[in-house]
Order: structure tokens, then sequence, then C-alpha cells
């Protein structure tokens, strides 16, 4: 070997060593890179974690006034709950007691939670507007209830909690630049005045309210406002995609990627199902509107159009989804079964599916969870009105719960609204998170090994 | 390479003489994939109860004419079949027959062990649950036993049998992909290149299986080893791009084969 040869290699294993220390270079700086782009990723989902929490945790607690309430026989004058007579009619039955209820109706209520307060103020026993500003609107059909549910509490004393207007909530908490003028101000200044003493003295407290949980959308009583109907309106929306978009479209994914022929209209059909998952979602609003409500004269604002329409938005996700697991699994499972006897039909059930199913459950709920926290659809068929109900079927009127904080990010009432606002993204990221969850445990759960 | 030695051609050769009924036939058999001419045109019979062996190059047509005696080519787009091919003089192509019943009788192990990935007991009992074979519970379960003890599986996995079947070793997959399909019964079982995946004692178990098979059974073998169709096979086919050259009782294709393809291929001159 000459020394030509050797002095050859030593150029070459410089240069080698010279293009290795390049490519180090490159690949860390990859590596930095995409470890920056993972943590800048993290560091906004925990930004966006902590200002939601931050804003909407603090509206899960409400101020509220403990009072003793005296239900004063002299105030409440009621007869006794009328009872069905022997050879009533029902109609008759039924006057006398809407006769009743609106006899109940008609108690001054307002006076009632007043006296709550004027018994431990006595001198305030001539400013009963301002007493009256504290409590928020809805109060006095609290009471009322109470007392329809039960005749036997007039007469009595009770301790309870009393929701506080959502001005005093916004005060108290200092949620409202204290040092604004009156003219700015939202409560009067004895009002002002008044809530601070009362939270001084302990009578006026910020308790946990279930209120967000357990009422519908309210305007004329903020304070009360819950988001109980969006829930339910949203509950069975889900439910009709579950048991619409996920059979339907799991049972056409099995049918175009097992059993349809390769040709030009399954092709067709294919792009156009491609296509569909890209159409934006505001369109199939229109398409509702259109077929569902003006073609079919289903209800305006109703969770089954609300369902129809997503289950739409939400098929060819879930056939795509599935038609991909189904893909997935290899062929020689479906010659194994065909070679011993069996049918297509018992070749894909018997051992495709069960392999796929992991997959198609995560496809189908991530189908769901993305249609649960859809709003622009419904906007276009109704589902953004005000309903100060909470629905019982889906053919009643409802909202969603994204609608619900979309009217409430718009609500003129500010600085109460804010928190209430983040507490329902709480509430809705709180279902897609549990959704999520169960997609993952339900494919551990069904995953096979090979 | 060398000519394969003489003393392990011809050890069935016996047995061979015995068989002389056709099982399966087939007639002027034309396999297209699209345009393309894979099987131009065999005539070949698989008598009763004889091993025979397909070899030749790749892409000569074995597999695909292996895959035209039980109709598996139908799960293949744009795959026609000419001709016939009958099993027990009955036209299995005839659209009036149900290929259900056909992969009943002709049974298939693949090139890959695919057992199902479910228990051992489950792999083998689909079959017989699937046709209706079996009448209760004990039944299903002496079907089960007695496929994997034909397999020659039974010992090494009785205590198992609720295991899943893909966590056996490659051999034993194998082996009891030959369980589930003998514990259907059928006439023909017929095997891809059944040992391309395993090592030489699981090959060696495999073929000392299909030995003991030959009994009972025609079986097809396709093999792109010549030492194994020499083995196990009693009549070996040559094919050469999609024609058959050959047939012949094996230990005369490995000794004195009538065509010089044949020869070039045995000799290795091209594989």
């Amino acid at each position: 070997m000459s020394n030509e040869t050797l002095s050859h290699r030593s150029i070459i294993q410089a240069r080698v060593a010279k293009s290795l220390r390049k490519r180090h270079a490159r690949e860390r700086r990859f590596r930095v890179f995409g470890l920056a782009a993972v943590l800048a990723g993290l560091a906004f989902v925990a930004l966006l974690f902590i200002s939601i929490l931050v804003r909407g945790l603090p509206a899960f607690w409400q101020a509220t006034i403990t009072a003793e309430v005296y239900f004063d026989p002299t105030l409440i004058q009621l007869e006794p709950r009328p009872v069905p007579r022997e050879g009533e009619t029902p109609q008759a039955f039924s006057e006398r007691e809407i006769a009743w209820q609106s006899q109940l109706t008609m108690v001054n209520w307002n006076r009632i939670l007043e006296n709550s307060i004027i018994a431990l103020k006595p001198e305030l026993a001539n400013s009963r507007r301002d007493v009256r500003a504290l409590f928020t609107s809805s109060e006095r059909f609290h009471l009322r209830d109470l007392v329809g549910n039960d005749p036997s509490l007039i007469g009595q004393r009770v301790t309870l909690d009393l929701v506080a207007d959502a001005n005093v909530d916004v005060w108290v908490r200092g949620n409202i630049d204290r040092s604004l003028p009156d003219s700015q101000q939202q409560l009067r200044p004895a009002v002002r005045a008044l809530a601070d003493e009362l939270r001084a003295e302990g009578v006026l407290n910020i308790k946990f309210s279930k209120a967000l949980f357990t009422n519908p959308d309210s305007r004329s009583s903020p304070a009360s406002a819950g988001l109980a109907g969006a829930f339910m309106g949203s509950l069975f929306m889900m439910l009709i995609v579950i048991f619409l978009a996920v059979p339907v479209g799991v049972a056409s994914a099995i049918y175009l990627e097992e059993f349809a022929p390769r040709n030009k209209i399954t092709d067709l059909v294919e792009v156009n199902i491609n296509n569909l998952a890209a159409v934006p979602s505001i369109v199939f609003g229109l398409l509702g509107a259109a077929i569902f409500i003006n073609w079919f004269r289903l209800p305006l604002s109703a969770p089954l159009v609300g369902g129809l329409v997503l289950s739409l938005m939400t098929l060819p996700t879930v056939i795509i989804a599935t038609r991909a697991s189904l893909k997935a699994v290899p062929p020689s499972i479906r010659h194994a079964a065909l070679a011993l006897g069996a049918s297509r039909v018992q070749a894909v059930f018997h051992h495709v599916l069960p392999l796929a199913i992991p997959g198609v459950l995560t496809g189908a709920i991530i189908g769901v969870a993305q249609a649960l926290g859809e709003t622009a659809p419904l906007l276009l068929i109704g589902m953004n009105a005000f309903v100060a109900n909470i629905p019982t079927t889906p053919f009643d009127q409802s909202t969603a719960l994204p609608v619900q904080i979309f009217l409430w990010q718009g609500n003129e009432l500010r600085n109460f609204f804010e928190a209430r606002t983040s507490a329902a993204i709480i509430v809705l990221l709180t279902m897609m998170i549990s959704l999520n969850a169960l997609a993952i445990w339900l494919r551990k759960k069904f995953e096979r090994r090979w | 390479m060398k000519m394969i030695s003489p003393d392990v051609i011809g050890q069935r050769k016996e047995s061979s003489e015995v068989a002389s009924k056709a099982k399966m036939s087939a007639r002027s058999v034309r396999v297209f994939y699209s345009e393309v001419e894979a099987i131009k045109g065999i005539d070949l019979d698989i008598m009763e109860n004889e091993v025979i062996a397909f070899i030749g190059p790749s892409g000569c047509g074995k597999s695909t004419f292996l895959r035209t005696l039980n109709r598996m080519n139908d799960t293949i787009e744009d795959c026609r079949v000419e001709g016939t091919v009958t099993l027990d003089g009955q036209d299995i192509y005839d659209p009036s027959l149900d290929v259900v019943m056909l992969r009943a009788q002709v049974g298939m192990v693949f090139q890959k062990p695919n057992p199902f990935p479910k228990s051992i007991y489950d792999n083998v009992a689909y079959g017989p649950k699937l046709h209706g074979l079996a009448r209760g519970r004990g039944d299903l379960d002496e079907i089960v036993e007695n496929s994997l003890r034909r397999a020659g599986l039974w010992d090494e996995v009785k205590d198992r049998l609720d295991k899943p079947g893909t966590g056996l070793s490659g051999g034993q997959q194998q082996r009891l992909c030959i369980a589930r399909a003998i514990a259907v019964s059928p006439e023909v079982i017929l095997m891809d290149e059944p040992c391309s995946a395993l090592d030489p004692i699981a090959t060696a178990k495999i073929e000392e299986l299909i030995d003991e098979l030959s009994s009972q059974y025609s079986i097809a073998i396709v093999t792109h080893s010549m030492q194994q169709a020499a083995r196990v096979s009693d009549r070996t086919a040559y094919f050469h791009l999609g024609e058959l050259i050959e047939v012949n009782n094996t230990e005369k294709v490995f000794t004195q084969p009538d065509h010089h393809l044949t020869e070039a291929y045995i000799t290795g001159r091209f594989g």
C-alpha cells in the first residue's frame, strides 16, 4: 500500500469529519426547534386553561344574603291548596287550581324579602326600594315556590340563602371601579353602602351557588342565570348525533370500504365525503334551515333540528375515521376468515370490525365532541334565541352550551357575565375532556395486541 | 447449487402410487389481472391423498394458480379466471355454486401465519362454529382437540387454550393455522409457501405434519425451497412465466426432468 492511498484516505476522513460536524449541528438545531415548538404549544394551552379557570371559577360562588325570612301570615293570605272534590269535573278542578296559583303569585313576596333585612335594621323601614335592590329579582319566585310546595311554612321563620343582585355581586367583589362617580355606578349610593354594611356584618357573603347549574338563562334576573337549559339542549343534540350519525356513518364506511365495488360512482362518493368534511359548518346550518325547518316544518330552535344538522356535519368525520381504521386491519385477517368459508359479511363482522372498533369509537367520539362544540350552524336554525326554560324534550325550544357562551359573552352586564362566560367555558371544556378521556379509555379497553 | 441428493427424493413414492383418482382438475385455466395474463392455460390434476408441490421462479403464477383452486382470487379486484376447475367433477366456478361451500372443502394455509387475534381455542373453533359442525360445547371441544392433535400442537398448547393465538411462536402459529384449516374437515388443503417465514426446526415440524396429513387430505403446496418440494411431495409441478412446464413424480422431476427449463431451474441456473 502506497503513501498516496494513505493520504487519500486521510483526506476522505477529514471530509467526513467536517460534514459530520455540520450534520450533527443540523440535527441538534432541528431537535431544538421541535422541542421549542412543543413547549410553546404547551405554554399557550396552559395560559388558556389558567386564564379560563381564573376568570371562570369565581362564578361558581356568588354574593348571597343569609337572612331569616318570616313567612308572615298577614301578608300571605292563602287558602288551602284545592284537592279534587267528589263528582267534580277535571276542568272545574283545574280552574280552582289556577285560581289558587294566581292567589299565590299575587302575594307581595318582595315585601317578605325586604322584611327579612328590615328585621335586622329597623331604620331601613322607609327605604324599602334600596333593600329590594339587594336581591336578584327572581328571589321572590323562589319564596313563592317554597310556599307553594309546602304551605305549612306560613307563619314560620326560616333562615335562607338568598341570591343577591348581580350588581351587588359586582360591587362587593370589586369588579367595578369603586372610585367611579355616582353617575357611572350601577347601584345607588344608598344600596352600595347597605351592601358594604351587610358584608361587614356577615349577612352578605360570597357563597357557593348551584344557580349556574340548575337554572335556565335569565335576563331579568342575571344573578340567577344558569346553563341548565343550554346543557340539556346540548345533551339532547349529543344523543341525536350519537344515535344518528354514528350508526349511519359506521354503516356507510363499512359498506364503502368492504363491499362497494371500486368504480367511478364510488370514487365520486368518496371524493364528496372528503369534501363534505371540509365544508364550513355554517353551510350545514343553512342546509338545516332550508330543509328541516322550511321544508319539513320542524320547530325552530329545537334540539331535534340542531341534532340533525350536527349529525350531517359529523357524518363525514365518522365515515373517514371508520374507513381509516378498517383499512388498518391487515388483509391477512380477511383472507384467513374467507379461506375458512366465512362469507364477506361474516369476515367483516366477526373479525375486521372488532379489530377496527377502537378506531371507530375514537372517530365517533371525536366527531361527537366536535359537534358538541359547534356554534355556527346552530345560529342559523334559531338556537341563539333567548330561552328561559329548561327543555324537557328535543322538540322544546332550547339553546346549546357554546351558543350560551356566545350569548353571555355579548351580554351588556359585562362585569358580571365575564365570569359566567368563563364558567360556561369550563363546563363545556369539562364535557369535552370527559368525552376525549372516554375515547382514550375505550380505545385502551378494546385494543388487541397482534 | 447442486442437484438434490437422491436419498431425500421419492421417500413418498409408495403412497404416491396409491393415488390415482383426480380430486381436483384444472382445464385450460387462464387468469388475468386487468389485462395482464398471469396464468396462460394450465391443465393439472390434483389426485386424492397426494401431496403436489408447485415450484418455479418468482412471478411464475404458482401462487395465483393455487388461489384459483379455492377462488381466493375472487377477493382481488380486476382478477378474472377462464377455463374450468372441478372438485369431484363439480365445476367450482359454476355461478350456482356457493363459494362458502367450496372453501369449507378446500382449506388454505397462507405464507405468513395469520391467526385471528383471539384465543387458541377460538381460532380453531371458528370454522366449525361457522359451518355448524359441532353439536354442543363438548362436541366442539373434541373437534378443537382433534384438530390441534393432528396439527401436532396439542401438547404444546393444551394448558393455554384461552391464551391469544398471536402469542405463539411463528412455527406454532402456522401449525395453529393448519389446525384451524383442518378443523372444518376439508378435502383439499392448499398451502402457499407455509414455511417461508419459519426457522428450520419449525419448518421440519410442518413438513412432518404435511406428511401425516397426506393420508387423509390432498395437499397442494407452493414452495420456493426445492429441498422442501423434494422432501414432502409425491408429484412436482414446475411453473414458468404463467405456464405449466412440467408435472411429474417428484423423483423424476429432480433427477431426470423432461424439460430443459425445469432442469435449469433445479440446477440453479435461474430462480
